[in-house]
């Protein structure tokens, strides 16, 4: 089984994110669960969602503790400190983020495989959300696929098309761009 | 067909499926998303239902006890401090015998307020004289609300169906939605035998002297008995039309378990990982679920039970003053077993208000059991008054 935990703001869209995932997991033959962190969510505040996929019925019902990979969908929760988004993450483990960085500048995250994606300009390029509030989260989604190898770009195209009312098309052509724009640095090359 | 739903979601194809005539409801966090789903599919000439808008939960049951009178097959969905508030309501469902079907997403009850699961607000109503099927995965919430009204419209009692807030209703997974042809040749169209009907007036709700109402509160109860055999009957037909049945209670590896956990909801999906991992320890454990509440299960309880040397009841709610609601109606079932097949049966509340009930934490509870560490009633992970002082204190 896998385990995958998303960092964002509220109105950022990682609850559909985590919506999206599981639909393409599924779509690819697997059993799935996606839910939101069980709070009361405000416009702006730190939230998350996970996503399990597994190939048997997923019997376990309780909250994420270890999760395999992380995606931030805001740079600042991990720049102003206001999420633990490493906490309880395996070892050999992931962190994708939204960031027009470099992946070696976030090495001080620790021995996992950091990589980064500049979900918000490749959003704003396909003019999805606004300049000052980007809709990040189909574009982050098409990184994902790259660097965790959980989904493929076709099956998470086919998720897009049946989840997002508005703007499919462009959605899709945002995770395509953000497949091939994802930078990789394995724990390995970051400075350590 | 299969998708990916949440559990409120897949209440409202359940209804949907089950061809619903009303919908009346109020919204409430965490039940709120199934009324939006069922107004959207009324709205979409999905489901040809009136949907009614009500200005409370009160009259939301109000509503459907007038629509269930003249022969309607209809449907609501609250939580806590709105079950609470239908309770008046509650008794009349029952008390005049309509085949309501309800499906209450556990939240617990305020104060201090909570949008988090625990039991207390559906066991509270336990001694209305309505049935209770508590869930423990997206698709059996669906099943149960197609075989709840066909149960309910034979036996004509209310039927409760119950999933825990969040871990159950906001969770996404594979759900393997019947065909509406499928549904409408196991649920046939509903035909009360009596109903407001101008061709044929009668009064309802009528004043009833001592002289009948005993026998009133015991065709009541003689429903109940038989509901047991229906419930069993119509889980086995809907088995053999879909693959999936449920049965009363569901156990898990229990053909040699000595220690046995016995709880209701999610938890009891999570307590078969647990046990998975004793067994490869070399534990003899075993889970058992149970699923309808009321009618009691009380025989197949004592089949599954008799015999076995602990059992230890994991209760998401309390009785205060006494012990885990669940924990009381086991142990006084098996009270009839004699004395040698009785087991010891042991109680531990968790989980209220939502805190999470883990894998680890049911794993050590079962381990606890086996080696004759637990309590006879244990609160679980629960901070003790003064280090609950002393570290709100510090968080400030």
């Amino acid at each position: 089984m896998r385990e995958l935990r998303i960092h964002g703001r509220g109105g950022q869209g990682a609850v559909i994110a985590s919506e999206i995932l599981a639909e393409a997991a599924f779509l690819a033959g697997h059993y799935v669960q996606a839910f939101p962190s069980f709070g009361s969510e405000r416009r702006g505040a730190p939230v998350a969602a996970f996503v399990r996929l597994d190939n048997q019925p997923i019997l376990v019902r309780n909250e994420v503790y270890q999760p395999d990979g992380v995606v931030v969908l805001d740079e600042s929760l991990v720049t102003l400190g206001l999420a633990n988004v490493t906490q309880g993450l395996k070892e050999g483990g992931f962190v994708l983020l939204n960031s027009a960085k470099d992946p070696e500048e976030f090495a001080f995250l620790g021995p996992y495989t950091v990589a980064t994606v500049d979900a918000s300009r490749i959003a704003v390029e396909h003019r999805l959300g606004s300049l000052t509030a980007p809709i990040v989260n189909t574009a982050i989604l098409g990184a994902l696929a790259a660097l965790s190898g959980w989904v493929s770009l076709a099956h998470l195209e086919e998720a897009i098309r049946s989840h997002v009312p508005v703007k499919p098309e462009e959605n899709v052509a945002a995770a395509r761009r953000a497949f091939e724009a994802v930078k990789i640095a394995q724990p390995t090359l970051v400075g350590r | 067909m299969k998708t990916v739903l949440k559990g409120n979601s897949a209440v409202a194809h359940g209804v949907r499926l089950a061809r619903a005539q009303v919908i009346a409801a109020y919204p409430i966090t965490p039940q709120t998303s199934i009324i939006e789903d069922l107004a959207a599919f009324v709205a979409q000439g999905q489901l040809n239902a009136t949907f009614v808008k009500v200005e409370s939960e009160h009259s939301a049951l109000a509503a459907c006890i007038g629509a269930a009178s003249a022969g309607a097959r209809v449907f609501t969905a609250t939580s806590a401090q709105g079950l609470a508030l239908m309770h008046e309501l509650i008794h009349w469902a029952a008390g005049a015998r309509l085949p309501l079907v309800l499906a209450d997403v556990n939240r617990a009850m305020a104060p201090g307020w909570s949008i988090w699961t625990d039991q207390n607000d559906t066991l509270s109503q336990r001694d209305t004289g309505w049935m209770q099927v508590y869930c423990s995965s997206s698709q059996e919430v669906l099943d149960s609300v197609v075989q709840a009204y066909r149960v309910s419209e034979r036996v004509l009692l209310p039927t409760m169906i119950v999933l825990d807030a969040f871990f159950l209703s906001h969770t996404h997974e594979v759900v393997d939605i019947p065909e509406q042809e499928l549904v409408d040749r196991f649920l046939p169209p509903l035909e009360l035998p009596l109903k407001l009907d101008l061709q044929r007036p009668g009064a309802f709700g009528n004043l009833v002297f001592p002289d009948r109402y005993m026998e009133f509160r015991y065709k009541m109860e003689l429903a109940h008995r038989e509901a047991v055999e229906v419930w069993r009957e119509t889980d086995r037909e809907w088995g053999r039309l879909t693959g999936r049945s449920y049965g009363l209670v569901e156990a898990y590896r229990m053909e040699d378990a000595d220690t046995v956990l016995l709880t209701a909801g999610t938890a009891a999906s999570t307590a078969r990982v647990a046990v998975d991992q004793l067994r490869q320890e070399g534990l003899a454990a075993g889970v058992v679920r149970l699923r309808v509440f009321r009618p009691f299960p009380a025989a197949e309880l004592g089949h599954l039970l008799a015999g076995r040397r602990r059992v230890v009841v994991v209760d998401r709610n309390c009785s205060y003053g006494h012990h885990g609601i669940f924990h009381q109606e086991v142990k006084s079932a098996l009270y009839s077993l004699p004395e040698r097949r009785r087991p010891q049966v042991l109680g531990v509340i968790a989980g209220l208000g939502g805190r999470d009930i883990t894998v680890a934490e049911l794993a050590q509870i079962l381990l606890k059991a086996h080696r004759g560490e637990l309590e006879p009633v244990t609160w679980w992970n629960v901070l003790q008054p003064q280090e609950e002082l002393a570290t709100a204190v510090a968080s400030q």
